[in-house]
């Protein structure tokens, strides 16, 4: 009855919803997010430590919500560990491009594998109403990086 | 999907064939639609009806001395005499077309709420409301200072009315605003008895029959009630068009909600007085070929006869709620014993926005999220929220079977 939605449900997806990684508070976080998709109820916490020079050292969140969004905030935290705070805002943009397309046309050039990690949850773009369950994490991460420590930002999918 | 199901005079597979939209596939599957609560269907007599009005009887009414005008205000008109004789109001002057119930609901909130109720007063909701009978008090209340108090649900799912006694005991409650049928728990509530105990109490009542009035037959002058409300497009007629009944002595204590055309019977530049009800609460050109579609919406539904649709309704309740207990880890919200067809349920290894992308892909509509009753959902501890089965006139076993088949393959799914 369900076989074409294993498009949508790859186990990959499965296994991060079910068993999130990096699934815990952060204490001293450098900066935090919270991110709110009203419409369906989904609510994260983001976490970020970052080193000196700016790279992401360690990324966790905490929350509740669909499958999808759990497993991409899971995804996420680990695609951005060790990055600069710039290469994750081109990966945050490059998938929203991927979510809603299904297709990533710059995915050739820098940061391949681990866009090639998030490809995924690109079948979402089938399924209009659930793209922003993908992307919500990737909100939440851009208000993180863009706000101070000490700050909790808040973004939205809507 | 359409075999014939028949209850005593009730012929789905024929109904169904007035209904043009339930003849789609959904990515090539027959759609089942299950989300009539939310927004009904349309039979084609309706949307003919429309069309007919446009076609050949439309003009502004009330405005013109002109062959066009009148049609279209006796049209208007006719609609109006034809919702109270379905609500069996004592007058057609009690009716007031709005936009929507939320409309309607916040007419009363503005207009008694504010012109009437005093500071020191209270209103009474429940804990199942829609937020559209919940939202509009939270205003009042920050506007005005008059207390909103909860009755609470049972964990049934019923009003509790030991509750509502006592939050009604010291006599300050001015208005008891509460569903007639919960749009989550399916619930229907004892109208009658609320309002005698809220008459007892010296408070007014409004009922919103949003729900109810698709699916029982309502009568205001035996519910003995104050304000009824309810929207068009869940009775199978157009969006766009709400009902409020008032009893005609609160309409003339109660000033206008909006202003402007045709709710004035003079104006000059110092002031204005206005129109005898319920005109004083239509300002503006109303929806008139909506109030059209839902005379010929409401002409459809007794032609099949109130009773008639209760009974499919009641065989339609009873096979789902078999069917559905009978699903492992499933969880059904609410088990009162009078309801309608509306199922709110979870799955324990899927959220409701996974699971209704799984229906969906099985040709399944139902809703899922908090069904605009968030506080009911905090209540009973789902804040992930429900997805929703609702059920129509045009619903058929076969499709709850079907619901059940692919709750079951979705917790295998999930697994
Ligand atoms: C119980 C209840 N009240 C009020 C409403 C609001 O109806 P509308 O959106 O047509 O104003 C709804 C439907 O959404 C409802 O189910």
């Amino acid at each position: 009855m369900f076989d074409d939605l294993r498009d949508l449900y790859q186990e990959v997806i499965l296994d991060h919803g079910r068993k999130p990684r990096n699934f815990r508070r952060l204490e001293n976080a450098d900066r935090s997010a919270r991110g709110d998709n009203p419409m369906c109820g989904d609510r994260m916490g983001l976490f970020l430590k970052l080193t000196p020079d700016g790279h992401i050292a360690d990324a966790a969140f905490q929350g509740r919500g669909c499958a999808i969004s759990m497993a991409s905030a899971s995804l996420m935290t680990e695609t951005v560990k060790g990055k600069t705070a710039a290469e994750a805002e081109e990966l945050g943009t490059r998938f929203r491009g991927l979510a809603m397309t299904g297709t990533c046309p710059d995915c050739g050039t820098g940061l391949a594998d681990e866009m090639e990690r998030l490809q995924p949850l690109s079948g979402v773009h089938e399924y209009p109403s659930r793209v922003k369950c993908a992307t919500l994490a990737w909100h939440t991460l851009n208000a993180a990086l863009e706000g101070t420590p000490g700050e909790e930002r808040m973004a939205s999918s809507e | 999907m359409d075999g014939p199901i028949l209850s005593a005079g009730f012929d789905v597979a024929r109904i169904r064939q007035d209904f043009p939209i339930l003849s789609q596939t959904v990515r090539g599957k027959p759609l089942v639609f299950l989300d009539s609560g939310a927004s009904a269907q349309k039979p084609r007599q309706m949307i003919e009806a429309m069309v007919r009005c446009m076609e050949t009887a439309y003009a502004n009414v009330h405005r013109g001395a002109y062959h066009l005008s009148e049609q279209a205000t006796e049209a208007y008109e006719a609609a109006r005499a034809a919702v109270a004789r379905f609500l069996n109001a004592a007058d057609p002057r009690e009716i007031i077309f709005t936009g929507s119930s939320t409309m309607a609901i916040n007419l009363v909130a503005h207009s008694y709420g504010r012109g009437v109720l005093r500071p020191g007063q209270a209103v009474v909701v429940s804990e199942m409301e829609h937020h559209a009978n919940l939202v509009p008090w939270q205003m009042l209340r920050d506007d005005t200072g008059i207390e909103l108090r909860f009755c609470r649900v049972t964990d049934a799912g019923e009003l509790d009315l030991e509750d509502l006694a006592a939050k009604l005991a010291d006599g300050k409650v001015g208005l008891v605003a509460v569903t007639h049928m919960s749009n989550v728990l399916g619930t229907v509530t004892p109208a009658q008895r609320i309002t005698a105990m809220a008459h007892a109490a010296g408070a007014k009542v409004l009922l919103d029959g949003s729900q109810a009035a698709v699916h029982r037959q309502v009568d205001v002058q035996a519910i003995g009630a104050d304000f009824y409300a309810f929207t068009g497009h869940k009775l199978y007629g157009p969006t766009g068009i709400g009902v409020l009944w008032a009893r005609l002595e609160h309409q003339e204590r109660m000033p206008p909600f909006m202003g402007g055309g045709d709710m004035i019977s003079l104006v000059t530049q110092e002031r204005s007085e206005w129109a005898p009800p319920p005109a004083k609460f239509e300002a503006g050109t109303p929806p008139i070929i909506e109030a059209v579609g839902l005379h010929a919406a409401i002409d459809y539904v007794t032609a099949i006869g109130m009773p008639a649709l209760e009974a499919h309704e009641r065989q339609l309740v009873d096979h789902a709620m078999r069917r559905l207990s009978d699903i492992e880890g499933l969880t059904l919200l609410g088990r009162a014993q009078d309801r309608g067809g509306v199922f709110a349920f979870a799955l324990d290894n899927a959220h409701p926005h996974d699971l209704s992308t799984l229906l969906d892909r099985a040709g399944i509509a139902v809703r899922a999220g908090r069904h605009c009753a968030e506080p009911l959902h905090a209540r009973f501890g789902l804040e992930a929220g429900t997805c929703r089965a609702s059920f129509g006139l045009y619903t058929t076993e076969q499709e709850v079977d079907y619901l059940a088949d692919a709750l079951t393959k979705a917790r295998e799914f999930f697994t």
